[in-house]
């Protein structure tokens, strides 16, 4: 699902936030990304969000080459990829519903199909009685459920989250990264940017480690089979 | 990990396929349809939140409108002026004092028989000075005169088609060179002169006009910009979640246009206020001037091309915004270090 072959990013000012990483997750798989702050984390996300191209190496998500993407094909690929963000990116001038509704209006579904799949995912994070209010009279727990929703609602076969738990206390975290687990079970990829580690730790997942631009740990599990291509 | 749950994975694919193929082109259509719609409610709603501010935008679109569009009316109007005593162009031919009646009448019916003539009316020299004493008021003065200093006088009227300024010169000439003719007259000079200052007028306006709607664009523009501003958090998101340049436009291209329709109406509201305000001393003018002049107002066809004009150039006015500010909103900076 995902491919990153020998990327490096480097920005202008001598500052390289990835130095040729390598890995593969499949379809389905879910794995953590961890590192301290700076490791090059959200350059990774940001290149599979094609937010930035890469200075050197192939970024692959489902089977397409991002670097030479068209800029008007960006957001088509967009569209297969959900994104949960630590700050949630609601939109407090709506309802939950039309929040997560986004992605659907974008798509030009329509709207009793929207209306369908919208509570769908907001029956999947818990929230379907909660379909009118504004994402404001939500707690913080219930708001990152709303972005969840809104990253799934078109079923994406790809879901990224950057440090979705960041500022939720262990319980709601549980609860959140079980919600990705059960993601994955139907097979959508999910990586998840996280420095929780003693999270990452109960889970016991996949986990790509990055320190300092390169992938220290985590790469991939089949190195020859891919390192090749 | 990768491995059990590989035989799960295919579920979704399947999914969207079957979701594509029975969405067919009709229902796509009639989303996109309903999506337009949608977005054009929610643009004019987001207007009318905010009444005082948008109304004054419509006010700066109406008088900048109003402007040009009032002096293209008065220009129609002069305009014409010009073309109704173009068609009443009479000239007038004086004889020699000392030619006869018979001269004066085969004269006429020479003239009578040209083709560019329309009609033809012979003032003898006693029923033109019956119509002097009548008219001028001179009755005292006319008795000390030994003898009638008034020639016979014929009033042609052109044809129609020889009604130009360039027609009615070459049948001066032509009666200008005819026997007993002393001299032609036609007060076509003051006309070339109206028409030359109609022209010229008509320049200016449309270089009014077209700074105007230049200003125009550029008020829209700007308030365009600062609606982008406002809406940036919204403008990320439905580029995050993969919405295309047009879906992203499409609100504020929306709201130009809205700001066009209100300030459309607005110009012709006040068109026709000023035109109201305007009609009673303009009949009083030209009654004095015995003229049927008067000023001619917006038909309703005229208005609402005004207003579309209007809206085609908020639109236009927002599409310069939209292009200039829209593209450096792109979600890079959302996700953090």
């Amino acid at each position: 699902m995902i491919e990153f072959r020998q990327v490096t990013k480097r920005y202008d000012s001598d500052h390289t936030a990835l130095r040729q990483v390598n890995f593969h997750l499949g379809r389905g798989e879910l794995a953590f990304l961890t590192g301290h702050s700076g490791a090059g984390k959200s350059t990774l996300l940001k290149l599979l969000m094609v937010m930035e191209r890469p200075s050197a190496g192939e970024v692959v998500v489902g089977g397409q080459v991002l670097n030479r993407l068209p800029r008007r094909q960006i957001p088509y690929i967009r569209r297969h990829i959900g994104v949960v963000f630590q700050n949630h990116q609601l939109l407090f001038d709506r309802t939950v519903f039309d929040n997560v509704a986004m992605p659907l209006e974008v798509m030009g579904a329509s709207p009793r199909d929207a209306g369908r799949r919208v509570r769908a995912a907001l029956d999947k994070v818990g929230l379907l009685s909660k379909e009118k209010m504004n994402p404001l009279q939500l707690s913080g727990g219930e708001q990152q459920r709303v972005g969840i929703a809104r990253a799934v609602v078109n079923k994406p076969p790809l879901l990224l989250a950057d440090e979705p738990t960041g500022n939720l206390d262990p319980k709601l975290s549980a609860d959140i990264m079980n919600l990705f687990a059960q993601f994955s079970q139907v097979g959508v990829t999910v990586l998840i940017a996280s420095h929780d580690l003693a999270l990452i730790k109960e889970m016991g997942r996949r986990t790509l480690t990055l320190d300092q631009g390169n992938l220290i740990a985590g790469g991939n599990p089949l190195q020859g089979g891919s390192g090749g291509r | 990990m990768a491995a059990d749950s590989a035989p799960r994975s295919r579920k979704p694919d399947p999914a969207r396929g079957a979701r594509i193929s029975r969405s067919p082109w009709r229902e796509q259509a009639e989303s996109y349809f309903i999506h337009h719609r949608k977005v054009a409610g929610d643009s004019a709603v987001r207007m009318w939140r905010t009444p005082v501010a948008s109304l004054m935008t419509w006010t700066v679109m109406g008088v900048a409108l109003a402007l040009p569009v009032a002096l293209l009316l008065l220009l129609t109007s002069l305009q014409g002026v010009s073309a109704g005593w173009e068609s009443s162009a009479r000239v007038t031919a004086y004889m020699q004092l000392d030619s006869s009646l018979d001269q004066a009448r085969a004269l006429a019916s020479e003239v009578g028989s040209d083709g560019r003539v329309a009609e033809l009316e012979l003032i003898d020299r006693d029923r033109a000075l019956a119509e002097f004493r009548a008219t001028s008021g001179l009755d005292e003065a006319l008795d000390y005169l030994d003898e009638n200093p008034l020639p016979h006088t014929l009033l042609i009227t052109p044809e129609e088609n020889a009604r130009s300024a360039d027609g009615v010169a070459a049948l001066v000439t032509f009666i200008e060179g005819m026997d007993g003719v002393e001299r032609v007259q036609v007060d076509l000079g003051w006309l070339q002169r109206l028409n030359a200052m109609t022209d010229l007028l008509a320049r200016a306006v449309w270089a009014l006009a077209i700074l105007l709607a230049a200003a125009v664009v550029l008020v829209i523009g700007n308030t365009v910009r600062l609606s982008i501003e406002s809406r940036r958090d919204e403008i990320l998101v439905a580029k995050l979640v993969g919405g295309t340049d047009g879906f992203v436009r499409r609100p504020f291209l929306y709201t130009g246009a809205w700001f066009g329709l209100g300030g459309g109406i607005v110009a012709w509201i006040l068109l026709q206020l000023s035109l109201w305000w305007l009609s009673g001393p303009v009949e009083r003018l030209a009654g004095l001037y015995r003229s049927d002049f008067s000023l001619s107002g917006l038909s309703i066809d005229g208005g609402l091309a005004l207003i579309i004009s209007a809206m085609l150039l908020g639109w236009l006015g927002a599409w310069v915004a939209v292009k200039r500010h829209l593209d450096d909103i792109e979600p890079g900076e959302i996700a953090g270090g």
